[in-house]
């Protein structure tokens, strides 16, 4: 008894539980047909989700106000230039992933230095920056789409054992991600800033150091994201990371991290971004447009907010 | 209970009871104030002056005990106002966005309605000028855009003003901290016209010479207990300082002397005054009212000694007074909250040692008594006095040589205290110093070494048998020297 | 006499608007005129009110995401049962005001980060605007688009709309009581509560506000562009808060200013017209705009802190 009340105190749970539901509402009008596929297409679309949602967790934990608006643009960007440098040939797989990261840790740093020289919100901040890398991204893409190298191209669409590749690397990915946050003192401190940065800064945490790491982590990661997207969607497109800019945000708050900061949550990130999928897949299925399924997401992240509530009154 | 009061009471206190915790902060203290009267309000620390105002002016509800202002009986904010009791605040609460018109406009709730702008303007102006005349303060200019002293001005004169009902009683919180000495001579001479005029004023200041000619009765508290209640006339400085003090204990002094070397210093405060130093092996005492700037000096000694860019290696270690404010994480556990500040030391290759925390955890739990079964609960299900033990712990568990304490064992209870200062004591003698700053006689006592502050500058140095609540006393209070 | 910072503050927005306007009529003379004027600020109109809107949820410290996706819902409602069915049209906006006084509400009562919140909102205008409008269409009421398409005598009417805005807006929030407690609220929020006044009602009248402006701002928006789609006023999310900057408007703090506002508004409807005079390709126009954001913020940052050396001196 006392073991099961443990589980579904955790967060995370809640999210999964809802992608299953789902799952099995969208496979039951389907008659089965579709659950292999409908799996299979789950893990890889909420795969990138999870990339680019680890990134924005980290943010999101360093407290209120903290939220990364250049993901789409860095993804972009990384994307497209990283498909340019490598010109379709296969040799070019390894400096195109590290032109990417390379791309990621600028804008990163240039995120962090404008919210600490200008003493702005981040949100004002990555949002002006993202103006400047969107730019960057169209004056490099001139509309041409380039393809991806073919080894690359493949290993993004095909699978292993029936998992995804890019479901893999997301999988190693949050793993890495877990160790970080839960076992190094770097996962102390950025936690410990989210509950509050004047007691983190007067326990002799490096608090600019901290954010500073956390903000060009969240930009590597986006980057890295639009490097797999565009190789997976065939070529870099301008608008490829518009709807991640919402996405990854949604899939933080849903999966049960913590808006007020402080408490963050990685297996609900997948639960989360299963979940959304998901839930497009069956409102599609059952018929339902584009307008409802909006609705229902909005009204999704409302109601897990609300439920979870704002910073707890300590005294 | 009416037939005592007398027609001119404004208001009248008796036998209020106020608990924080363990600690009484009021313990039947009596007041009674009436029109025409100016009532100096005198006591040190946690003598449970402020307690008392936001009594009287609603923000505190008592446990126990009457609460009777002219209209009746009863409590609250809504109350109070209404029977014309303002309160000017000690920090500062205008809008700084605001103009000082508009100002005017929020404080007064009916000054509304067509041309409002004007009349709340007049009302201000013409405050202003009858309390600070030639006061040079544009009304129409943004607050934000005034000096500190012109908005402490400006918060005065809103508070006299009367737009919604006439203000019967101020209460004036330290209101001359930032005025010069011409400005509070204003002041003061304007709260004598305002209580010659049938209004009542009371003051609470550190500067004994302004509560001496100003007020025509003194009240003095201590320990949340009205101690005396007479005409200005019986009392001098010296009689007051001797009335805020308690009756000299026998106690035993440390008569160490410190042995190590320099360890701290910094220069003295605002060009003025002494400076400060302490010294491997020594318990030094911040004293001084709350609030006159020990708290700032504990944190520039701490942020000059820790970055903000790269992992710290630093010698200083930080105790937090106000726990949930800049001390606790209160979404861990006591274990995280006790390791924090020592992860450096349990961790290899940046990876924290589950083990090696563990130990740390059981070792400070067993050395400090932090009663809790699990030191994996969470903080927040520990009683105050032990959630600031496992503060205390933080600090202890790292390598720092030098500790600093921003007033830690306010609001915690007598066992919890003495077993801390049996810590602190047996790590002073291993070679450790504290820096201490506190604002009960008790824990200053203790220290082998005291600067008292005032107006934000260090004002004396006591050593040793000096160390006295008469001479904290003395120094803490602008007049009180001599 | 000295001028005080916040005059200061206040005037740096019509400089810089003065000095663009002053850069596009030298590049191209023909743009002075009552035809080159209306081309200029057409869609001025719009954009100010949305960014008025803005300025209200930022006046009390919150941030509105929602703001694009708003417009564009009540742009779709506008150009939909607004022209159809005049009596719902109506009720259905004012729900929508309801909707922005709850959020208001709930922001305030469960401490909720206003960032989050309005973020879901977006979902739920966006998908409500989708559902009226699948495909881009509907048509402007036949008011909206008279009023929108006035030729006035001498001024071209996105001129005289925006001094209109201005001077009504400078009212409510700079003059009235009203603006003075919800500035407050911004300022100090625990005063104005120990001065009895009711935050909670402040701000839902705040919120109810905004979204009234936000309403005009899709009806402005669709009597120009005579139809409407689901996505038509995603830009204004950021436009508005940009506007609100450039216009000396603070995060946080409740240091707003309706005519700077305004004239932010303007600013950056002008500042597209000279990038594309400037012969900018069009690939660096979004770059540019950042580009003004950050430099406006530095130079804000520049100005402060010689305000605050020049203070305590």
């Amino acid at each position: 008894m006392n073991r099961l009340h443990l589980v579904f105190a955790r967060p995370w749970i809640w999210s999964f539980i809802a992608a299953v539901i789902v799952w099995f509402a969208t496979v039951l009008v389907t008659g089965g047909a579709g659950a292999l596929g409908l799996s299979h297409a789950a893990l890889t679309f909420a795969a990138f989700s999870v990339i680019v949602g680890l990134g924005q967790m980290f943010v999101i934990t360093l407290g209120p106000g903290n939220i990364d608006l250049s993901v789409p643009a860095t993804m972009t960007l990384a994307g497209t230039v990283a498909l340019k440098l490598m010109d379709v040939q296969d040799g070019m797989i390894i400096a195109g992933l590290v032109i990417a990261i390379l791309l990621g840790i600028a804008i990163g740093i240039g995120n962090y230095a404008l919210i600490k020289l200008l003493r702005i919100p981040p949100i004002i901040a990555t949002l002006s920056m993202s103006f400047i890398v969107q730019s960057t991204a169209i004056w490099a893409n001139r509309g041409l789409r380039i393809k991806p190298p073919d080894m690359l191209a493949s290993f993004t669409t095909s699978s292993f054992l029936g998992i995804p590749n890019i479901a893999i690397v997301a999988v190693l990915l949050s793993l890495a991600a877990w160790v970080l946050l839960e076992r190094t003192i770097y996962g102390r401190w950025i936690s410990a800033i989210g509950q509050s940065i004047f007691a983190a800064r007067m326990t002799g945490i490096p608090v600019d150091g901290t954010r500073l790491v956390t903000y060009t982590l969240c930009a590597v990661l986006a980057a890295v994201c639009g490097y797999l997207l565009a190789s997976f969607s065939g070529g870099a497109a301008l608008n490829m990371g518009a709807e991640y800019l919402l996405m990854s945000i949604a899939v933080v708050v849903i999966g049960g991290t913590a808006v007020a900061g402080g408490d963050s949550n990685i297996p609900g990130i997948w639960g989360a971004s299963l979940f959304m999928f998901l839930v497009v897949s069956m409102l599609n299925t059952y018929g339902f447009g584009a307008g409802v399924r909006l609705i229902l997401t909005g009204l999704i992240i409302l109601a897990v907010i609300l439920a979870a509530g704002g910073r707890k009154v300590v005294r | 209970m009416a037939d005592a009061m007398s027609a001119q009471t404004i208001v009248a206190a008796r036998g209020i009871k106020i608990q924080f915790g363990a600690v009484k902060a009021l313990d039947g203290a009596d007041l009674e104030i009436r029109q025409g009267e100016c009532i100096g309000l005198v006591g040190h620390n946690g003598a449970g002056k402020s307690t008392i105002v936001n009594v009287i002016n609603g923000g505190l509800t008592p446990h126990a005990g009457d609460l009777v202002y002219g209209s009746g009986q009863g409590h609250g904010i809504a109350l109070a106002r209404q029977n014309g009791v303002r309160c000017v605040f000690q920090e500062l609460s205008l809008c700084s966005n605001l103009t000082v018109g508009e100002n005017a406009r929020i404080m007064n709730r009916n000054l509304g309605g067509w041309n409002w702008r004007r009349r709340a303007l007049a009302l201000v102006r013409n405050k202003l000028d009858e309390i600070f005349p030639g006061h040079g303060i544009d009304c129409g200019s943004t607050v934000g855009d005034l000096s500190i002293a012109q908005r402490q001005m400006v918060e005065i004169a809103i508070s006299f003003t009367d737009a919604e009902t006439p203000a019967r009683l101020v209460i004036l919180d330290e209101p001359t901290s930032s005025l010069d000495s011409g400005l509070a001579a204003q002041l003061m001479a304007y709260v004598r016209r305002f209580a010659a005029g049938g209004g009542a004023v009371l003051l609470i200041s550190h500067i004994l010479g302004e509560i001496l000619s100003t007020s025509n009765r003194i009240v003095v508290m201590k320990d949340g207990k009205v101690v005396a209640d007479r005409p200005t006339s019986a009392f001098t400085t010296r009689s007051l300082v001797e009335t805020m003090g308690s009756v000299v204990k026998d106690r035993q002094r440390s008569t160490r002397q410190h042995t190590g070397e320099r360890r701290l210093s910094l220069p003295a405060r605002k060009g003025e005054g002494l400076a400060f130093e302490a010294f491997g092996g020594e318990i030094v005492g911040f004293a001084g009212l709350g609030g006159h700037g020990q708290t700032q000096a504990l944190l520039d000694l701490y942020l000059s000694e820790n970055g903000n860019w790269l992992p710290n290696r630093s010698p200083v270690a930080f105790v937090a007074g106000d726990r949930g404010l800049n001390g606790i994480f209160p979404l861990w556990s006591i274990l995280r909250n006790l390791s924090i500040a020592s992860l450096g030391a349990l961790s290899k290759r940046t990876l924290v040692d589950d083990g090696r925390e563990a130990e740390l955890g059981e070792y400070w739990k067993k050395k400090i008594e932090i009663r809790t079964p699990d030191t994996g609960n969470f903080i927040l299900s520990l009683s105050g006095g032990n959630q600031q033990k496992v503060l205390f712990a933080r600090a202890l568990a790292t390598s720092a040589s030098i500790v600093l304490m921003d007033d830690p064992m306010r609001g915690v209870d007598v066992g919890t205290k003495q077993e801390v200062y049996e810590i602190l004591r047996s790590e002073a003698a291993s070679g450790r110093t504290f820096v201490w700053y506190s604002t009960e006689m008790d824990e200053i006592e203790l220290c082998d070494r005291v600067y008292v502050f005032r107006d934000g500058v260090i004002v004396a140095e006591l050593a040793g048998d000096e160390i006295t609540e008469e001479k904290v006393l003395a120094s803490s209070f602008a007049g009180g020297e001599h | 006499m000295r001028i005080s910072a916040e005059t200061f503050r206040q005037i740096i927005p019509a400089v810089s608007l003065v000095l663009l306007l002053g850069a596009v009529f030298y590049m191209q003379p023909r743009a002075m005129s009552y035809t080159g004027l209306n081309l200029l600020f057409n869609l001025a109109v719009p954009i100010a009110l949305a960014t008025v809107a803005q300025m209200l949820i930022m006046s009390v410290n919150d941030l509105d995401l929602s703001m694009g996706t708003f417009v564009s819902f009540s742009a779709c409602v506008a150009a939909t049962y607004l022209q159809s069915a005049p009596l719902i049209g109506v009720a259905i906006l004012l729900a929508a005001i309801a909707v922005y006084a709850t959020i208001g509400m709930l922001i305030h009562m469960r401490e909720l980060p206003s960032i989050v919140v309005t973020l879901g909102m977006s979902f739920v205008w966006g998908g409500l605007a989708v559902l009226m409008l699948p495909q881009p269409g509907g048509q402007a009421p036949g008011w909206a688009r008279w009023l929108m398409t006035a030729k006035p005598p001498l001024v071209p009417l996105a001129i005289v709309a925006s001094v209109v805005i201005a001077v009504v807006t400078h009212l409510i929030v700079s003059r009235s009581s009203f603006g003075v407690l919800v500035r407050g609220i911004g300022g100090n929020t625990r005063s104005v509560a120990r001065a009895g006044w009711s935050v909670l009602g402040l701000r839902a009248a705040t919120y109810a506000l905004a979204g009234f402006f936000a309403i005009l701002s899709g009806i402005a928006l669709v009597g120009l562009t005579t139809s409407a789609d689901a996505n038509i006023a995603l830009r204004y999310t950021l436009l508005s808060i940009a506007g609100v900057i450039l216009g000396g408007g603070e995060f946080v703090g409740g240091r707003v200013s309706p005519v700077g506002a305004v004239i932010g508004a303007l600013t950056l409807t002008l500042a597209g017209s000279f990038l594309s005079f400037m012969r900018i390709s069009p690939d660096w126009q979004i770059g540019a705009q950042g580009a003004i954001l950050i430099i406006v913020l530095g130079l804000r940052l520049a100005f402060n802190l010689f305000e605050k050396r020049r203070r305590t001196r």
